[in-house]
């Protein structure tokens, strides 16, 4: 077969445009990738949600209402990005990345929630969650449909005394020592039910309502895991991470590169395809990369070599029991499928049983484990196949040599 | 390939070299134990960042002032960083107060990674790491099964059983801290090891098709050429997949450095597994059915 000078020129051009665009959008994909705690400092800590009094139970909808307040405190620290996962029947985990603070944060956490109504000029404390009746507080519509939060006493008659106190002023309602609304007390109220307007729409209202309700019904938050990793900690794991995987990586290309020539090439480019889209992917899928991910990640570098090893190895085999070198790659590459295939799926099964096991970083580790061989069969297969097709459609390297056989090893059909 | 190893013959060594590892790491087990980290057992792990050379006593005493003292104490990067695990949890006023100290003494670029797990939860985490890695293994052996006959699932499954021990093993005898990420490790072992395994017995299965199978030496010599033509992917990619972990394990983060090591010894495990005790361990299955057929079939 004669080189095809046109046929190899598109290839050459196909190739440089396609690592031209990946190479101009890669610092635009790390930078979209979230990182875990562990990379860029912060804590974890998983709580168990106990009452603070017997007899109390803790139902999902306590869940809920304690991490409206939970919330409510981080944004007085500002935190970015805070993340509240309920875990099991009374577990809630809370994720805060790159928190100035970390000690002051955690106590602020771990305390349970304080509600008071207050004199706005003297501070006196009128009336406490405690008043309230646990989970008396929801959001509704008026006559006029605005949305409302309505909010049950235990005493009547005590609100009655306050709110004639204060009619024409405000009571501000405070989440610790944070104001959270101030209503302005319009007419004394006997019945012992409240309501609240003033509320911009119904998710504002349910705010409200859960603060509210978690006032009602203080919690203790009992530390089961913490996790706190400091920033400048996180930032040198990050850099050893991927300077290992970067000395990994190449390593691997080179031998590739050595030991199968032309098709150690094309995996080489795979390889590098590869990366790029589980990159892509994390970013788009706002997958969190944590340090359990990026040892995923290496280590599914090295699996997903094994594919273009097992077609590379096939195709040898090929050539050597005398097929021609295009029926060779046919051959080869479906009959490696099928090994690829079985070999994958028991990875990604353990995989499925860590994530179902694990939680946090551990879930990391196996969701980046599963994305990367889907992505590597896909890539590695694929892409691999069609690079080599093309390559010897274009009439390069159709000489056993690229495909690392020597003459004398090949059979006689 | 000129390459005439005989993979099948041997293989009381290859038993004999796996059964003595086994026995010498189980044999521990018993008598000591796992040195258990706080994932399993409950308490506070300290990954100190010091940013400058320090000595294991330095650090002790520097704990000692907050009072606290460490149940074992470990250095890595040449004396800079300092793993410190108390079997109770110091809670959040001593760290803060540690963390504080630390910078003070050592300045702003000393660090604490904490890690801290309530006993009861720990003994929730060790449940679901059992019932995980049995969860894993019987999966793995149903699919084999499903695709192939059962005695290649059996033998996938003792050597992915061997390779999961081999990592305990190892651990038991050095005595290196077992943590969570030391699960995972295994998990991923497990997972990851019967692909080699898998690959071969691919490969019996394939060239069983235009065998004869009479004798015992015909069933030696279908498993001797299977490993053979294989062989150079076996190799190949347990070199590949070495060369990353390493990476991982001398270039990597400190703090998963149990969880690199575990992961090494497991792949490697796995390549060997894959060789010397898989595919032998059907050989002899296989032949010992042969023998009974034949006297069946003569009485």
């Amino acid at each position: 077969m004669k080189v095809r000078a046109g046929r190899a020129l598109l290839l050459f051009v196909v190739l440089v445009a396609a690592f031209a665009g990946m190479i101009a959008t890669t610092p635009w994909v790390l930078d979209g990738i979230t990182l875990g705690l562990d990379l860029q400092g912060g804590f974890e800590i998983l709580y168990q949600v106990q009452p603070v009094s017997e007899g109390q139970e803790v139902t999902p909808e306590v869940i809920t209402q304690t991490i409206a307040a939970l919330e409510r405190r981080v944004n007085v620290i500002g935190v970015a990005e805070p993340n509240f996962f309920p875990e099991g029947r009374d577990r809630i985990r809370v994720q805060l990345a790159g928190v100035e603070d970390q000690d002051r944060a955690r106590e602020l956490l771990g305390r349970p929630a304080r509600l008071t109504f207050r004199d706005m000029t003297t501070g006196e404390v009128l009336l406490s969650g405690a008043d309230l009746v646990e989970g008396g507080a929801s959001a509704v519509f008026d006559k006029y449909n605005r949305p409302i939060v309505q909010l049950k006493l235990k005493d009547g008659g005590k609100f009655a005394d306050i709110t004639g106190r204060y009619i024409g002023q405000p009571i501000g309602i405070f989440l610790d020592e944070e104001l959270i609304t101030a209503p302005v007390v319009q007419q004394r109220i006997t019945g012992g039910i409240a309501t609240i307007e003033g509320q911009r729409d119904i998710a504002e209202a349910q705010e409200l309502a859960s603060l509210l309700n978690a006032g009602a019904l203080p919690v203790n938050l009992v530390e089961l895991q913490a996790q706190s990793v400091g920033a400048s900690l996180g930032q040198r794991s990050l850099e050893q991470g991927v300077w290992a995987g970067i000395i990994g990586g190449v390593v691997v290309l080179l031998f590739m590169l050595a030991y199968y020539r032309l098709p150690g090439l094309v995996a080489n480019i795979s390889l590098l395809v590869y990366t790029y889209l589980l990159l892509l992917l994390f970013q788009l899928l706002h997958v969190t990369l944590t340090l359990a991910g990026i040892a995923a990640f290496i280590l599914a570098l090295g699996m997903a070599v094994d594919a273009n090893i097992l077609t590379a190895e096939r195709i040898k085999e090929e050539i050597r029991a005398g097929k021609s070198i295009p029926s060779a790659l046919k051959a080869g590459s479906r009959r490696a499928l099928v090994t690829i295939l079985d070999a994958n799926i028991t990875t990604v099964l353990a995989a499925a049983v860590i994530y179902y096991l694990g939680s946090g970083s551990v879930r990391g580790f196996a969701t980046t484990l599963i994305l990367s061989i889907v992505l590597s069969i896909l890539t590695n297969v694929w892409i691999s196949r069609l690079l080599l097709q093309q390559t010897v459609q274009a009439g390069i390297g159709v000489k056993p040599w690229y495909f690392g056989v020597k003459e004398e090893e090949i059979r006689e059909l | 390939m000129n390459f005439n190893f005989d993979f099948v013959k041997h293989w009381k060594w290859y038993f004999l070299v796996s059964g003595v590892i086994l026995a010498l790491g189980l044999a521990v087990l018993p008598i000591f134990g796992l040195n258990l980290g706080v994932d399993f057992q409950g308490g506070t792990r300290l990954d100190i960042h010091v940013g400058q050379v320090v000595s294991q006593q330095e650090m002790i005493d520097f704990v000692a002032q907050h009072d606290l003292v460490p149940n074992t104490t470990q250095l890595a990067s040449e004396g800079q960083y300092v793993i410190m695990r108390f079997n109770e949890e110091i809670g959040k006023e001593r760290l803060a107060a540690l963390r504080q100290a630390l910078q003070a003494k050592y300045g702003e670029e000393a660090n604490i990674q904490e890690s801290t797990v309530d006993p009861t939860f720990a003994k929730e985490l060790v449940r679901k790491a059992i019932i995980g890695v049995l969860v894993a293994s019987v999966g793995i052996a149903v699919y084999v099964m499903v695709r192939f006959e059962y005695r290649f699932a059996v033998a996938a499954l003792i050597s992915l059983l061997h390779d999961a021990l081999m990592v305990v093993a190892f651990f038991a005898l050095f005595r290196i801290e077992v943590d969570l990420t030391f699960i995972v490790a295994v998990l991923t072992v497990v997972g990851y090891s019967i692909n080699d395994t898998i690959v071969i017995f691919d490969r019996i299965r394939e060239n069983m098709k235009t065998a004869k199978l009479k004798t015992a030496d015909d069933f030696r010599r279908l498993v001797n050429d299977s490993i053979r033509q294989t062989l150079a992917r076996s190799v190949n990619t347990l070199l590949t997949v070495i060369f990353v972990a390493a990476a991982l394990l001398f270039f990597g983060p400190n703090s998963i450095r149990n969880f690199s090591l575990a992961m090494m010894i497991g792949l490697v495990s796995g390549g060997y597994s894959s060789l010397f005790i898989a595919s032998q361990l059907w050989y002899l299955w296989r032949v010992r059915r042969l023998r009974k057929g034949k006297t069946a079939a003569v009485s």
